[in-house]
């Protein structure tokens, strides 16, 4: 596959084509906001509720594209060695040893050079996109950034904006083919403005039911038809009930195999109160959902 | 479709009623913008969503633009008035409160950086927070008591106070002598100075980072003597370094961390002020307590945090809402402070429902009526005294 991203012919539809063959149905506007990151090269960053498929879209992108998928997933105390690259230094050590067994010493700078060497070297994911030989961009994925801290985001700011990464004793490595950058991030806490202003933003919402309905059953191919649209409705209204964790969308699909498991064909009673833990995962939420009346939601469900 | 951009709504006109109506549009990113209609279709839809993904950057900013957007393109005045409310945020937004993001160290950490003098022991020390110095009758008196005059000294004593939360190990390391975990990287570079001999292993220690502390100001009609005081006690905890975040509580729930993120204290206070929409109104905890958990709090910010909550209990809403509230906050966080300012008046009982409904709660129930308990509030933070 050639790199899609720099065909100028590159249209919304292309998008809405090329992630909805991989299984992922976004609406226009991330439809648009992908197409625009893959244009202007620009990081996308996403935010929105948990559930969502903030983390599917660069795996759905990748699948697509053909790009190798790196994935980043922050955490706090990221730091450069297990983002960008690290020494193998215990292999350093035992070619030390072995160098000096072997009584094959010379300079001390000569086997300083030999250290420092590719082949010691370990590629964390930011290196490994910003070095892919391409020829298809990768996609990175760049988890959950509200969870690492700011040293981190500081860090990243500069390596997105240089689109390089310079190891001291190897030289410079820029990118030949720039990565398709795609971040999340659960609003934990705010994100600089420089590093936003990098980025467009994207705010991804729930589907809305035709939507959801045609995403699980592209996921849930065996399940009928009458069930996945009830299932969906169901835990659409789920999510007015005020949860303390409303259901996403990957909670409609465990949902809906748990009742194709349970083998079936409409909504009852029995069948989704005893498999309500598939998309409600507190006991206060599974408490409301009971005192909300769970056999009126069903029959609400199964009218729409 | 747009036939003709220039004709009718245009694309500077656009810009020109979103920095009206409050939404910050650098030119950097207004240069983003068009370089993304260049990349899409014409049509009013490209517009809207290239405006959209490159001018906004959080869901109050996507409801701004929208609003803003609908007038531009059906080419009504914009009600400037109607969408300031909606953004809650300056117009300019003032250099202090961009000084983290110039200031933070854009290089990687180094892990093989040179030692510092800091033993772990001189983050635990007494002096690490700074506290009142003056030792002044008025470090005792009530807030309520207080005339304009001493309220203004109050604002200068406060500014020697930090909020530091307890420190508690990062995952981050540096290295140490006395460390546990080799560090082969530093053995490594030590052993190219030794003829290849690794002599010593080097060693690391975790580093300490302060514990977020999160502070929700209850700023409802019974609190109204306390809140003017208690929001400079946040604004100087917000921009004394460590991380902090305040929000307040009255019938909503509001967070004023970026309004207070600047040094200048009056502005900041007015920043906050206006971004406030119920001022000493009705007291909703438990609802307030419900949007911080579920928009914030279960999500990230509380956990492992330190939570301080300044109000006197009394509670219009729900106690039993109130209580599952505080039930979900106490599973994530690390430590829950109450601090009532009628706990210093004599023969307080905790008695108002909402209050009763909380306390089993709490870790530590604490008077905040002035400078000395404030003080004490600081030095139950930072982890100096025992539970």
């Amino acid at each position: 596959m050639t790199d899609l991203a720099a065909s100028p012919q590159l249209t919304t539809s292309d998008v809405l084509a090329g992630l909805g063959a991989q299984g992922y149905l976004p609406d226009d506007g991330l439809a648009t906001a992908v197409l625009l990151a893959l244009r202007m090269r620009r990081p996308l960053l996403l935010e929105g509720e948990p559930g969502t498929g903030k983390t599917e879209l660069a795996r759905a992108i990748s699948a697509w594209t053909g790009g190798e998928l790196i994935r980043l997933q922050c955490y706090e105390g990221l730091d450069a060695s297990q983002a960008l690259y690290e020494w193998d230094h215990a292999r350093q050590l035992l070619h030390l040893r072995t160098a000096e067994a072997a009584g094959a010493i010379g300079s001390v700078e000569s086997l300083e050079g030999e250290l420092h060497s590719e082949r010691f070297l370990i590629r964390r994911p930011l290196l490994q996109a910003i070095s892919h030989q391409g020829p298809v961009p990768p996609v990175l994925l760049i988890d959950e950034l509200d969870r690492a801290d700011d040293e981190f985001e500081a860090f990243l700011l500069e390596v997105l904006a240089e689109s390089s990464v310079t190891v001291p004793e190897l030289g410079t490595f820029t990118a030949e083919v720039p990565p398709v950058v795609i971040i999340t991030s659960n609003r934990t806490r705010d994100l600089h403005d420089a590093l936003k202003r990098r980025c467009l933003y994207h705010w991804v919402e729930h589907p809305d039911l035709d939507r959801e309905v045609a995403i699980v059953r592209s996921r849930v191919p065996d399940a009928p038809e009458v069930l996945a649209r009830q299932v969906a409705a169901l835990t659409a209204s789920l999510r007015t009930l005020g949860l303390h964790k409303p259901p996403g969308v990957a909670e409609t699909i465990d949902w809906l195999r748990a009742m194709d498991v349970l083998d079936q064909m409409e909504l009852e009673l029995d069948a989704v109160s005893s498999s309500l833990g598939a998309v409600v995962k507190y006991r206060e939420d599974a408490e409301r959902v009971r005192a909300a009346g769970l056999a009126e939601l069903i029959a609400e469900a199964r009218a729409r | 479709m747009l036939a003709e951009p220039a004709a009718g709504p245009s694309i500077p006109g656009l810009l020109d009623a979103l920095r009206a109506a409050g939404l910050p549009v650098p030119v950097g990113t207004a240069v983003l913008f068009v370089e993304a209609l260049g990349q899409l279709d014409e049509g009013v839809d490209s517009i809207y969503w290239a405006g959209r993904s490159t001018l906004t950057h959080s869901p109050a900013e996507i409801e701004l633009f929208d609003g803003v957007f609908r007038s531009w393109w059906l080419d009504e005045a914009v009600d400037v008035a109607s969408f300031v409310r909606v953004l809650q945020r300056p117009l300019d937004v003032d250099a202090g409160a961009e000084d983290d993001a110039e200031d933070a160290d854009p290089r990687p950490e180094q892990s093989d950086g040179p030692d510092d003098d800091q033993d772990d022991d001189s983050f635990d020390g007494p002096n690490r927070s700074l506290r009142f110095s003056a030792t002044e009758s008025l470090r005792s008196r009530d807030f309520a008591t207080l005339d304009a005059a001493e309220l203004a000294r109050i604002a200068e004593l406060l500014t020697d106070l930090r909020l530091d939360g307890a420190m508690r190990r990062s995952r981050r390391r540096r290295p140490s002598r006395h460390g546990r975990r080799p560090d082969l990287r530093r053995t490594v570079r030590a052993s190219m100075r030794t003829g290849a001999e690794p002599l010593r292993v080097h060693t690391t220690v975790p580093t300490r980072r302060p514990r977020r502390v999160v502070l929700l100001a209850d700023i409802s009609g019974s609190m109204e003597c306390y809140s003017r005081v208690l929001l400079q006690f946040a604004h100087v905890a917000v921009t004394s370094g460590s991380p902090v975040e305040a929000f307040t509580i009255g019938t909503r729930l509001t967070r004023i961390t970026r309004e207070l993120m600047i040094h200048d204290a009056d502005r900041a206070l007015e920043r906050a002020a206006s971004a406030v929409p119920d001022w000493s109104g009705g007291t909703k905890l438990g609802l307030g307590l419900r949007r911080f958990n579920d928009g914030w709090g279960v999500r990230g910010m509380a956990r492992g945090s330190i939570i301080v909550i300044l109000s006197d209990g009394w509670d219009r809403g729900d106690p039993a809402e109130l209580a599952d509230e505080m039930r979900r906050l106490r599973l994530v966080a690390h430590r829950i402070v109450w601090v009532n300012p009628l706990k210093a008046s004599e023969g307080y009982e905790p008695i108002t429902r909402g209050m009763a409904a909380a306390l089993p709660f709490v870790d530590d129930f604490i008077e905040g009526h002035s400078l000395d308990s404030l003080d004490a509030l600081a030095v139950l933070v930072a982890g100096e005294l025992s539970r």
